[in-house]
């Protein structure tokens, strides 16, 4: 009984902070309410038996992700009144397109509760006995190593990529050029004069 | 009782939701960028649904790569909008035309 309960209230919360996150006028709202969101996802894994992806979710969405909005949201100066000036004239065509999405997909599960399509039988059966993450594990770094390592190249490149396009060259600032100094030879910067007494030294 | 059912329901809200965000802010990359990723969210829950119901852990495997790719996305569309608001001064997606495309 209690898990009908507490998935009721992961349900409502998600669905309700979702609602409020694309309705939100002030966007850092729109934040903290997609972060309220992830949580009450990570709670609906959490009642289904995937711990790993649920505590993923949380560290990576709520840790990562969520601050990264929260930190160009608050960054930006952007006059977000006049952003929101063409709603009204959007939101019939949102909705329209919405209901029909929402029939199609309720379509599909009724299909699906129906009898559906024979499926045949799964790739990767879960172990009686073996936790959760064990299992993931067991299965990530065997058969999914190199979709794994790809995984983790596609973070590499998109923390390159993002660090490349927002760095920003200044001119007001004389940085260290390392390769000017490793070139620097003692012949080009030291001198040995021997200047008469009275006169000074021409540089 | 609580079924598979249930949780695709749950995610078919989500992902409309997270369409209709995409067009209730349609000059608001910022929000625009958050319907995405609670589309990818709705997307998440349905494979860890079928993965559960299913008894098959594949379905867990390839969220995990959903939300690997999600926030190298969000990463990358910040960056870009960060250096557009740079050279603009204003995010309002109407007036990204400078590609001509």
């Amino acid at each position: 009984m209690i898990q009908v309960i507490v998935f009721y209230l992961f349900a409502t919360l998600v669905i309700a902070s979702g609602v409020m996150t694309i309705a939100s006028r002030n966007p850092v709202h729109s934040v903290l309410w997609l972060i309220l969101a992830f949580f009450n996802a990570a709670g609906l894994f959490l009642l289904i038996g995937a711990e790993f992806l649920a505590f993923l979710l949380v560290i990576v969405y709520v840790g990562a992700v969520a601050v990264l909005f929260l930190f160009v949201v608050m960054m930006l100066d952007v006059d977000f009144a006049e952003l929101r000036a063409g709603i009204s004239r959007y939101w019939p065509l949102g909705v329209g397109l919405a209901a029909v999405l929402l029939f199609e997909m309720l379509a599909a599960v009724l299909a699906y509760n129906a009898g559906g399509i024979a499926l045949q039988g799964g790739t990767a059966p879960i172990a009686e006995g073996s936790s959760n993450i064990v299992a993931l594990g067991e299965l990530l770094y065997t058969r999914y190593l190199f979709i794994f390592e790809a995984a983790g190249l596609v973070l590499l490149v998109a923390m390159v990529g993002a660090i490349v396009l927002t760095r920003r060259k200044r001119s007001d600032v004389r940085p260290q050029n390392i390769s000017q100094q490793v070139r620097r030879r003692p012949q080009d910067a030291v001198v040995n004069t021997q200047p008469e007494v009275g006169q000074g030294v021409e540089l | 009782m609580i079924g598979l059912g249930h949780y695709l329901a749950v995610g078919a809200i989500l992902f409309v939701l997270g369409v209709f965000g995409i067009f209730l802010n349609r000059k608001n990359v910022i929000v625009i960028l958050m319907a995405i990723e609670l589309i990818l969210l709705s997307v998440n829950i349905n494979l860890v649904a079928f993965s559960a119901f299913r008894a098959d852990m594949v379905g867990q495997v390839f969220a995990m790569f959903v939300l690997t790719v999600a926030a190298a996305e969000a990463a990358i569309g910040l960056a870009i909008l960060v250096i557009y608001f740079r050279n603009r001064g204003t995010i309002a997606v109407d007036d990204i035309n400078q590609m001509k495309g």
